[in-house]
Protein backbone atom coordinates (compact mmCIF):
# COMPACT_ATOMS: atom_id res chain seq x y z
CA UNK A 1 0.00 0.00 0.00
CA UNK A 2 2.76 2.38 0.96
CA UNK A 3 4.70 1.46 -2.16
CA UNK A 4 1.62 2.14 -4.21
CA UNK A 5 1.24 5.55 -2.61
CA UNK A 6 4.88 6.49 -3.18
CA UNK A 7 4.72 5.37 -6.78
CA UNK A 8 1.60 7.35 -7.51
CA UNK A 9 2.03 10.27 -5.12
CA UNK A 10 2.24 12.92 -7.77
CA UNK A 11 -0.55 11.41 -9.80
CA UNK A 12 -2.82 11.56 -6.76
CA UNK A 13 -1.82 15.18 -6.17
CA UNK A 14 -2.75 16.04 -9.75
CA UNK A 15 -6.16 14.51 -9.19
CA UNK A 16 -6.65 17.00 -6.35
CA UNK A 17 -5.38 19.99 -8.34
CA UNK A 18 -7.50 19.07 -11.35
CA UNK A 19 -10.51 18.57 -9.09
CA UNK A 20 -10.11 22.13 -7.84
CA UNK A 21 -9.84 23.41 -11.40
CA UNK A 22 -12.92 21.50 -12.54
CA UNK A 23 -14.78 22.90 -9.52
CA UNK A 24 -13.69 26.42 -10.46
CA UNK A 25 -15.40 25.98 -13.83
CA UNK A 26 -18.40 24.40 -12.12
CA UNK A 27 -18.78 27.52 -9.94
CA UNK A 28 -19.64 29.75 -12.88
CA UNK A 29 -21.52 26.99 -14.71
CA UNK A 30 -23.78 26.65 -11.68
CA UNK A 31 -25.44 29.92 -12.65
CA UNK A 32 -25.38 29.06 -16.32
CA UNK A 33 -22.33 31.11 -17.33
CA UNK A 34 -19.68 29.51 -19.51
CA UNK A 35 -16.59 31.44 -18.49
CA UNK A 36 -13.25 30.26 -19.87
CA UNK A 37 -11.10 32.76 -18.00
CA UNK A 38 -10.01 30.22 -15.41
CA UNK A 39 -6.64 29.32 -16.93
CA UNK A 40 -5.85 33.04 -16.69
CA UNK A 41 -6.99 33.20 -13.06
CA UNK A 42 -4.97 30.07 -12.36
CA UNK A 43 -1.88 31.69 -13.88
CA UNK A 44 -2.35 34.79 -11.75
CA UNK A 45 -2.64 32.63 -8.63
CA UNK A 46 0.37 30.51 -9.59
CA UNK A 47 2.63 33.49 -10.33
CA UNK A 48 1.45 35.38 -7.26
CA UNK A 49 2.17 32.44 -4.99
CA UNK A 50 5.51 31.64 -6.63
CA UNK A 51 6.71 35.25 -6.50
CA UNK A 52 5.84 35.61 -2.82
CA UNK A 53 7.60 32.36 -1.93
CA UNK A 54 10.68 33.21 -4.00
CA UNK A 55 11.02 36.79 -2.74
CA UNK A 56 9.68 36.44 0.79
CA UNK A 57 10.10 32.83 1.87
CA UNK A 58 9.24 33.71 5.47
CA UNK A 59 5.59 34.32 4.58
CA UNK A 60 3.57 31.34 5.86
CA UNK A 61 2.21 29.08 3.16
CA UNK A 62 -1.38 29.56 4.32
CA UNK A 63 -1.10 33.29 3.72
CA UNK A 64 0.53 32.70 0.34
CA UNK A 65 -2.42 30.54 -0.69
CA UNK A 66 -4.88 33.09 0.64
CA UNK A 67 -3.35 35.94 -1.37
CA UNK A 68 -3.09 33.72 -4.46
CA UNK A 69 -6.84 33.06 -4.22
CA UNK A 70 -7.94 36.60 -3.37
CA UNK A 71 -5.98 38.41 -6.07
CA UNK A 72 -7.60 36.63 -9.06
CA UNK A 73 -11.05 37.14 -7.55
CA UNK A 74 -10.38 40.87 -7.20
CA UNK A 75 -9.28 40.97 -10.83
CA UNK A 76 -12.46 39.06 -11.76
CA UNK A 77 -14.62 42.05 -10.76
CA UNK A 78 -13.45 44.57 -13.38
CA UNK A 79 -13.40 41.72 -15.92
CA UNK A 80 -16.94 40.71 -15.01
CA UNK A 81 -18.44 44.19 -15.29
CA UNK A 82 -18.24 44.26 -19.09
CA UNK A 83 -18.20 40.54 -19.97
CA UNK A 84 -21.08 39.33 -17.81
CA UNK A 85 -23.40 41.39 -19.99
CA UNK A 86 -22.58 38.89 -22.72
CA UNK A 87 -24.36 35.59 -23.01
CA UNK A 88 -23.47 32.07 -24.06
CA UNK A 89 -20.78 31.77 -26.67
CA UNK A 90 -19.96 35.50 -26.58
CA UNK A 91 -19.07 35.27 -22.91
CA UNK A 92 -16.93 32.21 -23.67
CA UNK A 93 -15.02 34.06 -26.42
CA UNK A 94 -14.48 37.20 -24.32
CA UNK A 95 -13.16 35.17 -21.39
CA UNK A 96 -10.85 33.15 -23.65
CA UNK A 97 -9.50 36.54 -24.71
CA UNK A 98 -8.84 37.42 -21.10
CA UNK A 99 -6.96 34.15 -20.57
CA UNK A 100 -4.75 34.83 -23.57
CA UNK A 101 -4.06 38.40 -22.44
CA UNK A 102 -2.91 37.10 -19.05
CA UNK A 103 -0.71 34.45 -20.64
CA UNK A 104 0.87 36.90 -23.07
CA UNK A 105 1.44 39.41 -20.27
CA UNK A 106 3.46 36.79 -18.40
CA UNK A 107 5.35 35.86 -21.59
CA UNK A 108 6.44 39.47 -22.07
CA UNK A 109 7.04 40.49 -18.51
CA UNK A 110 10.66 40.51 -17.37
CA UNK A 111 9.71 40.41 -13.73
CA UNK A 112 8.23 36.94 -14.24
CA UNK A 113 11.13 35.81 -16.41
CA UNK A 114 9.15 35.85 -19.65
CA UNK A 115 8.45 32.66 -21.54
CA UNK A 116 10.88 30.68 -19.40
CA UNK A 117 8.81 31.29 -16.29
CA UNK A 118 9.86 30.88 -12.70
CA UNK A 119 11.82 27.83 -11.59
CA UNK A 120 13.10 26.29 -8.39
CA UNK A 121 9.99 27.18 -6.40
CA UNK A 122 10.26 25.37 -3.07
CA UNK A 123 7.88 22.46 -2.77
CA UNK A 124 5.48 23.55 -0.06
CA UNK A 125 2.29 21.79 -1.18
CA UNK A 126 1.99 18.84 1.16
CA UNK A 127 -0.65 16.24 0.28
CA UNK A 128 -2.60 17.05 3.43
CA UNK A 129 -2.67 20.76 2.57
CA UNK A 130 -3.88 20.01 -0.93
CA UNK A 131 -6.66 17.70 0.20
CA UNK A 132 -7.64 20.04 2.99
CA UNK A 133 -8.11 22.77 0.38
CA UNK A 134 -10.15 20.42 -1.81
CA UNK A 135 -12.32 19.62 1.21
CA UNK A 136 -12.78 23.30 2.09
CA UNK A 137 -13.79 24.19 -1.47
CA UNK A 138 -16.24 21.29 -1.65
CA UNK A 139 -17.66 22.26 1.72
CA UNK A 140 -18.24 25.89 0.70
CA UNK A 141 -19.84 24.88 -2.61
CA UNK A 142 -21.97 22.26 -0.85
CA UNK A 143 -23.24 24.83 1.65
CA UNK A 144 -24.13 27.08 -1.26
CA UNK A 145 -26.49 24.47 -2.69
CA UNK A 146 -29.90 24.72 -1.14
CA UNK A 147 -29.21 28.14 0.38
CA UNK A 148 -31.12 31.22 -0.70
CA UNK A 149 -28.11 32.08 -2.85
CA UNK A 150 -28.05 28.54 -4.23
CA UNK A 151 -31.69 28.78 -5.28
CA UNK A 152 -31.02 32.15 -6.91
CA UNK A 153 -28.14 30.60 -8.89
CA UNK A 154 -30.31 27.73 -10.10
CA UNK A 155 -33.03 30.18 -11.10
CA UNK A 156 -30.52 32.23 -13.10
CA UNK A 157 -29.29 29.08 -14.82
CA UNK A 158 -32.82 27.97 -15.72
CA UNK A 159 -34.32 31.29 -16.86
CA UNK A 160 -32.52 34.55 -16.26
CA UNK A 161 -35.46 36.76 -17.21
CA UNK A 162 -37.88 34.95 -14.92
CA UNK A 163 -35.25 35.11 -12.17
CA UNK A 164 -35.06 38.89 -12.51
CA UNK A 165 -38.82 39.26 -12.20
CA UNK A 166 -38.55 37.31 -8.92
CA UNK A 167 -36.35 40.14 -7.67
CA UNK A 168 -33.03 38.32 -8.06
CA UNK A 169 -30.09 40.65 -8.73
CA UNK A 170 -28.72 38.41 -11.47
CA UNK A 171 -25.61 40.44 -12.28
CA UNK A 172 -24.50 40.48 -8.65
CA UNK A 173 -24.83 36.70 -8.36
CA UNK A 174 -23.06 36.04 -11.63
CA UNK A 175 -20.27 38.34 -10.52
CA UNK A 176 -19.95 36.58 -7.18
CA UNK A 177 -19.65 33.19 -8.86
CA UNK A 178 -17.09 34.48 -11.37
CA UNK A 179 -15.03 35.77 -8.44
CA UNK A 180 -15.45 32.51 -6.50
CA UNK A 181 -14.39 30.49 -9.55
CA UNK A 182 -11.39 32.80 -9.96
CA UNK A 183 -10.41 32.28 -6.32
CA UNK A 184 -10.59 28.50 -6.64
CA UNK A 185 -8.56 28.57 -9.87
CA UNK A 186 -5.97 30.87 -8.29
CA UNK A 187 -5.71 28.57 -5.29
CA UNK A 188 -5.21 25.56 -7.56
CA UNK A 189 -2.55 27.48 -9.50
CA UNK A 190 -0.58 28.31 -6.35
CA UNK A 191 -0.87 24.74 -5.08
CA UNK A 192 0.38 23.39 -8.38
CA UNK A 193 3.27 25.88 -8.56
CA UNK A 194 4.45 24.79 -5.12
CA UNK A 195 4.18 21.15 -6.12
CA UNK A 196 5.87 21.07 -9.53
CA UNK A 197 8.59 23.66 -8.64
CA UNK A 198 7.87 25.58 -11.83
CA UNK A 199 5.49 28.04 -13.42
CA UNK A 200 5.65 29.05 -17.06
CA UNK A 201 3.14 30.76 -19.35
CA UNK A 202 2.88 27.66 -21.53
CA UNK A 203 1.12 25.85 -18.70
CA UNK A 204 -1.85 28.21 -18.76
CA UNK A 205 -2.91 28.29 -22.37
CA UNK A 206 -6.27 27.62 -23.95
CA UNK A 207 -5.71 23.86 -23.71
CA UNK A 208 -5.62 24.09 -19.95
CA UNK A 209 -9.05 25.65 -19.65
CA UNK A 210 -10.46 23.13 -22.11
CA UNK A 211 -9.13 20.38 -19.83
CA UNK A 212 -10.93 21.91 -16.86
CA UNK A 213 -14.17 22.25 -18.77
CA UNK A 214 -14.04 18.72 -20.18
CA UNK A 215 -13.36 17.29 -16.73
CA UNK A 216 -16.29 19.19 -15.25
CA UNK A 217 -18.67 18.22 -18.03
CA UNK A 218 -17.58 14.57 -18.27
CA UNK A 219 -18.03 14.22 -14.54
CA UNK A 220 -21.37 15.99 -14.63
CA UNK A 221 -22.18 19.53 -13.61
CA UNK A 222 -25.61 18.84 -12.14
CA UNK A 223 -24.01 17.49 -8.97
CA UNK A 224 -21.18 18.87 -6.92
CA UNK A 225 -19.14 15.68 -6.95
CA UNK A 226 -19.42 15.41 -10.74
CA UNK A 227 -16.44 17.68 -11.49
CA UNK A 228 -14.36 15.92 -8.83
CA UNK A 229 -15.18 12.55 -10.34
CA UNK A 230 -14.51 13.86 -13.85
CA UNK A 231 -11.12 15.22 -12.80
CA UNK A 232 -10.19 11.92 -11.16
CA UNK A 233 -11.40 9.89 -14.13
CA UNK A 234 -9.64 11.93 -16.81
CA UNK A 235 -6.42 12.31 -14.81
CA UNK A 236 -6.18 8.61 -14.04
CA UNK A 237 -7.48 7.18 -17.32
CA UNK A 238 -4.32 7.78 -19.41
CA UNK A 239 -2.18 6.27 -16.64
CA UNK A 240 -4.42 3.23 -16.27
CA UNK A 241 -4.37 2.72 -20.02
CA UNK A 242 -0.60 3.02 -19.99
CA UNK A 243 -0.37 0.29 -17.37
CA UNK A 244 -2.78 -1.98 -19.21
CA UNK A 245 -0.99 -1.36 -22.48
CA UNK A 246 2.35 -2.24 -20.92
CA UNK A 247 0.97 -5.46 -19.37
CA UNK A 248 -0.46 -6.74 -22.63
CA UNK A 249 2.59 -5.61 -24.56
CA UNK A 250 1.15 -2.82 -26.67
CA UNK A 251 3.37 -0.03 -27.83
CA UNK A 252 2.72 3.12 -25.79
CA UNK A 253 1.63 6.27 -27.52
CA UNK A 254 -0.95 6.40 -30.29
CA UNK A 255 -3.08 3.50 -29.12
CA UNK A 256 -3.43 4.96 -25.65
CA UNK A 257 -4.42 8.39 -26.92
CA UNK A 258 -6.88 6.81 -29.30
CA UNK A 259 -8.53 4.77 -26.56
CA UNK A 260 -8.59 7.83 -24.30
CA UNK A 261 -10.47 9.71 -26.99
CA UNK A 262 -12.91 6.87 -27.58
CA UNK A 263 -13.78 6.60 -23.90
CA UNK A 264 -14.32 10.35 -23.72
CA UNK A 265 -16.61 10.22 -26.72
CA UNK A 266 -18.61 7.32 -25.29
CA UNK A 267 -19.15 9.17 -22.01
CA UNK A 268 -20.30 12.34 -23.74
CA UNK A 269 -22.61 10.49 -26.14
CA UNK A 270 -24.19 8.05 -23.71
CA UNK A 271 -23.96 9.94 -20.44
CA UNK A 272 -24.72 13.54 -21.35
CA UNK A 273 -25.24 14.35 -17.68
CA UNK A 274 -21.82 13.00 -16.83
CA UNK A 275 -20.35 9.95 -15.17
CA UNK A 276 -22.00 10.91 -11.91
CA UNK A 277 -25.40 10.20 -13.46
CA UNK A 278 -24.45 6.56 -14.23
CA UNK A 279 -25.97 4.92 -11.11
CA UNK A 280 -29.16 6.89 -11.57
CA UNK A 281 -29.42 5.85 -15.21
CA UNK A 282 -28.82 2.21 -14.40
CA UNK A 283 -31.53 2.33 -11.76
CA UNK A 284 -33.96 3.90 -14.19
CA UNK A 285 -33.13 1.28 -16.79
CA UNK A 286 -33.72 -1.50 -14.27
CA UNK A 287 -37.06 0.02 -13.38
CA UNK A 288 -38.04 0.23 -17.02
CA UNK A 289 -37.08 -3.40 -17.68
CA UNK B 1 -51.88 51.84 -6.42
CA UNK B 2 -50.72 51.40 -10.02
CA UNK B 3 -51.10 54.36 -12.35
CA UNK B 4 -50.32 54.32 -16.05
CA UNK B 5 -50.25 57.70 -17.74
CA UNK B 6 -50.10 58.07 -21.54
CA UNK B 7 -47.98 54.94 -21.90
CA UNK B 8 -46.68 54.40 -25.40
CA UNK B 9 -44.59 51.52 -26.70
CA UNK B 10 -43.59 51.16 -30.32
CA UNK B 11 -41.86 48.32 -32.12
CA UNK B 12 -40.45 49.81 -35.31
CA UNK B 13 -43.42 51.76 -36.62
CA UNK B 14 -46.05 49.69 -34.81
CA UNK B 15 -47.66 51.13 -31.71
CA UNK B 16 -48.12 48.04 -29.55
CA UNK B 17 -49.38 50.15 -26.67
CA UNK B 18 -50.76 53.50 -27.71
CA UNK B 19 -51.36 56.20 -25.11
CA UNK B 20 -52.69 53.88 -22.43
CA UNK B 21 -53.96 55.55 -19.26
CA UNK B 22 -55.61 53.68 -16.43
CA UNK B 23 -55.28 52.89 -12.73
CA UNK B 24 -55.48 49.74 -10.64
CA UNK B 25 -56.75 50.35 -7.11
CA UNK B 26 -55.63 48.60 -3.95
CA UNK B 27 -57.40 45.28 -3.42
CA UNK B 28 -58.99 45.45 -6.83
CA UNK B 29 -59.20 42.73 -9.46
CA UNK B 30 -58.70 44.63 -12.66
CA UNK B 31 -59.35 42.88 -15.95
CA UNK B 32 -57.38 43.68 -19.09
CA UNK B 33 -59.07 42.31 -22.17
CA UNK B 34 -58.94 42.79 -25.88
CA UNK B 35 -58.62 40.83 -29.12
CA UNK B 36 -55.39 39.03 -30.01
CA UNK B 37 -52.55 41.44 -30.62
CA UNK B 38 -54.23 44.24 -28.70
CA UNK B 39 -51.07 44.83 -26.63
CA UNK B 40 -52.09 43.21 -23.35
CA UNK B 41 -48.93 41.16 -22.82
CA UNK B 42 -46.77 44.09 -23.95
CA UNK B 43 -48.45 46.17 -21.27
CA UNK B 44 -47.62 43.57 -18.60
CA UNK B 45 -44.03 43.50 -19.86
CA UNK B 46 -43.84 47.27 -19.51
CA UNK B 47 -45.25 47.21 -15.98
CA UNK B 48 -42.88 44.45 -14.84
CA UNK B 49 -39.90 46.21 -16.40
CA UNK B 50 -38.96 43.65 -19.04
CA UNK B 51 -38.94 46.56 -21.47
CA UNK B 52 -39.21 50.31 -20.95
CA UNK B 53 -42.09 52.31 -22.38
CA UNK B 54 -41.20 54.54 -25.34
CA UNK B 55 -42.91 57.38 -23.50
CA UNK B 56 -45.38 57.93 -20.69
CA UNK B 57 -45.09 56.97 -17.06
CA UNK B 58 -45.91 54.03 -14.84
CA UNK B 59 -46.10 54.62 -11.09
CA UNK B 60 -46.58 52.27 -8.18
CA UNK B 61 -47.95 54.01 -5.08
CA UNK B 62 -46.87 57.34 -6.53
CA UNK B 63 -43.31 56.23 -7.27
CA UNK B 64 -42.15 56.11 -10.89
CA UNK B 65 -41.07 52.59 -11.86
CA UNK B 66 -40.92 52.81 -15.63
CA UNK B 67 -37.13 53.15 -15.86
CA UNK B 68 -36.29 50.52 -13.26
CA UNK B 69 -34.93 47.05 -14.09
CA UNK B 70 -37.32 44.13 -13.43
CA UNK B 71 -35.62 43.00 -10.21
CA UNK B 72 -36.06 46.47 -8.67
CA UNK B 73 -39.71 46.56 -9.70
CA UNK B 74 -40.20 43.11 -8.17
CA UNK B 75 -38.62 44.40 -4.97
CA UNK B 76 -41.20 47.21 -4.87
CA UNK B 77 -43.97 44.61 -4.82
CA UNK B 78 -44.96 43.58 -8.34
CA UNK B 79 -44.98 39.86 -9.18
CA UNK B 80 -46.14 38.21 -12.34
CA UNK B 81 -46.89 35.04 -14.25
CA UNK B 82 -46.29 34.45 -17.94
CA UNK B 83 -48.59 33.61 -20.78
CA UNK B 84 -46.02 31.17 -22.14
CA UNK B 85 -45.16 29.72 -18.68
CA UNK B 86 -41.63 30.42 -17.48
CA UNK B 87 -41.14 28.03 -14.62
CA UNK B 88 -37.65 26.83 -13.72
CA UNK B 89 -38.19 23.57 -15.56
CA UNK B 90 -35.39 21.61 -13.92
CA UNK B 91 -36.55 22.42 -10.39
CA UNK B 92 -39.37 20.75 -8.51
CA UNK B 93 -42.64 22.58 -7.94
CA UNK B 94 -41.75 23.39 -4.35
CA UNK B 95 -38.25 24.60 -5.30
CA UNK B 96 -39.83 26.98 -7.81
CA UNK B 97 -41.89 28.45 -4.99
CA UNK B 98 -38.80 28.69 -2.76
CA UNK B 99 -37.13 30.78 -5.49
CA UNK B 100 -40.23 32.97 -5.46
CA UNK B 101 -39.59 33.74 -1.77
CA UNK B 102 -36.23 35.30 -2.65
CA UNK B 103 -37.25 38.86 -1.79
CA UNK B 104 -38.84 37.94 1.51
CA UNK B 105 -36.09 35.77 2.89
CA UNK B 106 -33.44 37.08 5.23
CA UNK B 107 -30.76 34.47 5.10
CA UNK B 108 -27.17 35.63 4.81
CA UNK B 109 -24.72 32.95 3.71
CA UNK B 110 -22.30 33.13 6.63
CA UNK B 111 -24.50 31.48 9.30
CA UNK B 112 -25.27 28.72 6.84
CA UNK B 113 -21.61 28.24 6.02
CA UNK B 114 -20.89 27.94 9.74
CA UNK B 115 -23.70 25.39 10.15
CA UNK B 116 -25.49 27.59 12.68
CA UNK B 117 -28.89 26.28 13.74
CA UNK B 118 -30.66 29.54 12.95
CA UNK B 119 -29.83 29.11 9.28
CA UNK B 120 -31.36 25.64 9.29
CA UNK B 121 -34.48 26.88 11.07
CA UNK B 122 -34.91 29.66 8.54
CA UNK B 123 -34.61 27.16 5.70
CA UNK B 124 -37.13 24.80 7.22
CA UNK B 125 -39.55 27.68 7.68
CA UNK B 126 -39.05 28.76 4.06
CA UNK B 127 -39.65 25.25 2.79
CA UNK B 128 -42.73 24.84 4.91
CA UNK B 129 -44.09 28.15 3.62
CA UNK B 130 -43.44 26.92 0.07
CA UNK B 131 -45.40 23.71 0.73
CA UNK B 132 -48.23 25.81 2.16
CA UNK B 133 -48.12 28.03 -0.91
CA UNK B 134 -48.52 24.97 -3.11
CA UNK B 135 -51.34 23.69 -0.91
CA UNK B 136 -53.08 26.98 -1.56
CA UNK B 137 -53.16 26.31 -5.28
CA UNK B 138 -54.12 22.69 -4.65
CA UNK B 139 -50.77 21.14 -5.51
CA UNK B 140 -49.48 20.02 -2.13
CA UNK B 141 -49.09 16.42 -3.27
CA UNK B 142 -47.30 17.42 -6.48
CA UNK B 143 -44.69 19.46 -4.59
CA UNK B 144 -41.71 17.25 -5.37
CA UNK B 145 -42.52 16.70 -9.04
CA UNK B 146 -40.17 18.42 -11.49
CA UNK B 147 -41.93 21.45 -12.96
CA UNK B 148 -41.44 20.10 -16.48
CA UNK B 149 -43.44 16.93 -15.63
CA UNK B 150 -46.50 18.82 -14.43
CA UNK B 151 -49.57 19.27 -16.61
CA UNK B 152 -50.16 22.60 -18.29
CA UNK B 153 -52.79 23.66 -15.77
CA UNK B 154 -50.61 22.58 -12.87
CA UNK B 155 -47.69 24.57 -14.22
CA UNK B 156 -49.86 27.67 -14.39
CA UNK B 157 -50.86 27.18 -10.78
CA UNK B 158 -47.24 26.69 -9.66
CA UNK B 159 -46.44 29.97 -11.41
CA UNK B 160 -49.16 31.69 -9.40
CA UNK B 161 -47.84 30.14 -6.17
CA UNK B 162 -44.32 31.26 -7.09
CA UNK B 163 -45.51 34.82 -7.76
CA UNK B 164 -47.48 34.92 -4.50
CA UNK B 165 -44.46 33.65 -2.56
CA UNK B 166 -42.88 37.08 -2.99
CA UNK B 167 -45.80 38.63 -1.09
CA UNK B 168 -46.60 41.12 -3.86
CA UNK B 169 -48.76 44.23 -3.56
CA UNK B 170 -49.70 43.82 -7.18
CA UNK B 171 -50.02 40.50 -8.97
CA UNK B 172 -49.92 40.45 -12.78
CA UNK B 173 -51.56 37.35 -14.25
CA UNK B 174 -51.14 36.72 -17.96
CA UNK B 175 -53.88 34.35 -19.08
CA UNK B 176 -53.78 32.22 -15.93
CA UNK B 177 -56.58 29.88 -17.03
CA UNK B 178 -55.38 29.23 -20.60
CA UNK B 179 -55.39 25.50 -21.24
CA UNK B 180 -57.30 24.73 -18.04
CA UNK B 181 -60.53 22.77 -17.78
CA UNK B 182 -63.54 24.55 -16.22
CA UNK B 183 -63.11 23.20 -12.66
CA UNK B 184 -59.43 24.23 -12.69
CA UNK B 185 -60.34 27.67 -13.99
CA UNK B 186 -62.97 28.06 -11.27
CA UNK B 187 -60.34 27.16 -8.71
CA UNK B 188 -58.04 29.90 -10.05
CA UNK B 189 -60.96 32.39 -9.95
CA UNK B 190 -61.57 31.53 -6.30
CA UNK B 191 -57.86 32.02 -5.56
CA UNK B 192 -57.77 35.41 -7.29
CA UNK B 193 -60.72 36.59 -5.25
CA UNK B 194 -58.99 35.42 -2.09
CA UNK B 195 -55.78 37.22 -3.02
CA UNK B 196 -57.71 40.45 -3.58
CA UNK B 197 -59.39 40.07 -0.20
CA UNK B 198 -55.90 40.11 1.37
CA UNK B 199 -55.58 43.67 0.05
CA UNK B 200 -53.41 42.77 -2.93
CA UNK B 201 -54.28 44.16 -6.33
CA UNK B 202 -54.56 41.86 -9.32
CA UNK B 203 -54.19 42.85 -12.95
CA UNK B 204 -55.64 40.02 -14.96
CA UNK B 205 -55.14 39.45 -18.68
CA UNK B 206 -57.63 36.83 -19.75
CA UNK B 207 -59.36 35.54 -22.84
CA UNK B 208 -62.15 33.79 -21.00
CA UNK B 209 -64.64 36.66 -21.12
CA UNK B 210 -67.17 35.01 -18.83
CA UNK B 211 -64.51 34.53 -16.16
CA UNK B 212 -63.43 38.16 -16.46
CA UNK B 213 -67.01 39.40 -16.20
CA UNK B 214 -67.58 37.35 -13.06
CA UNK B 215 -64.29 38.03 -11.40
CA UNK B 216 -63.22 41.59 -12.06
CA UNK B 217 -64.18 44.75 -10.22
CA UNK B 218 -63.25 46.87 -13.19
CA UNK B 219 -62.15 46.17 -16.72
CA UNK B 220 -59.99 47.98 -19.24
CA UNK B 221 -60.41 47.03 -22.89
CA UNK B 222 -57.55 47.41 -25.35
CA UNK B 223 -57.70 47.27 -29.12
CA UNK B 224 -54.69 47.93 -31.36
CA UNK B 225 -52.85 49.21 -28.31
CA UNK B 226 -55.47 51.82 -27.45
CA UNK B 227 -57.78 51.85 -24.48
CA UNK B 228 -61.22 51.73 -26.07
CA UNK B 229 -63.30 51.28 -22.93
CA UNK B 230 -63.06 51.02 -19.19
CA UNK B 231 -65.61 50.44 -16.45
CA UNK B 232 -67.41 47.81 -14.45
CA UNK B 233 -68.23 44.48 -16.10
CA UNK B 234 -71.83 45.58 -16.57
CA UNK B 235 -70.77 48.76 -18.35
CA UNK B 236 -68.24 46.94 -20.52
CA UNK B 237 -70.80 44.34 -21.57
CA UNK B 238 -73.01 47.08 -23.04
CA UNK B 239 -70.26 49.24 -24.55
CA UNK B 240 -70.74 49.52 -28.33
CA UNK B 241 -67.01 50.04 -28.96
CA UNK B 242 -66.20 46.78 -27.15
CA UNK B 243 -68.87 44.85 -29.01
CA UNK B 244 -67.55 46.23 -32.29
CA UNK B 245 -63.96 45.29 -31.42
CA UNK B 246 -64.89 41.73 -30.55
CA UNK B 247 -67.52 41.03 -33.18
CA UNK B 248 -66.51 43.38 -35.97
CA UNK B 249 -68.16 46.62 -37.01
CA UNK B 250 -70.95 44.96 -38.87
CA UNK B 251 -72.40 43.32 -35.76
Amino acid sequence: MEDFYLAYQSLIAFVGINALLALSVYATLSCGQLSLANAGFMAIGAYTGALITLHAPQVPFGLVLFISAILPSIIAVPLGLPVLRLRGVFLAIATIGFGEVVRLAFVNWDFTNGALGLVAIPQRTQPWILWLMVAVVIFVLARLRGSRTGYALEAIREDETAARTMGIETTRYKMAMLALGAAIAGLAGALEAHFTFIVSPAGYGFGRVVDMLVQAVVGGTAMLFGPVLGAAFLTLLPEILREIGARIGLAPGPFRLFLNGVILLVVILYLPEGIISLPQRLRRRKKAA
Amino acid sequence: MLTLTNVLRTFGGVKAVDDATFTVEKGEVHGLIGPNGAGKTTLLNLISGLMPPTSGSIALEGKRVDRLPPQKIAALGISRTYQNIRLFAGLSAVDNVVVGQHLRRQSPFLPRLLLLPKARLEEQAARKAAFDGLARVGLRERALTPASSLSYGEQRRVEIARALAAGPKLLLLDEPTAGMNPPEAAEVARLVREVAREGRSVLLVEHNVRLVMELCDRITVLNFGKVIARGTPAEIGKDPAVIAAYLGDGA
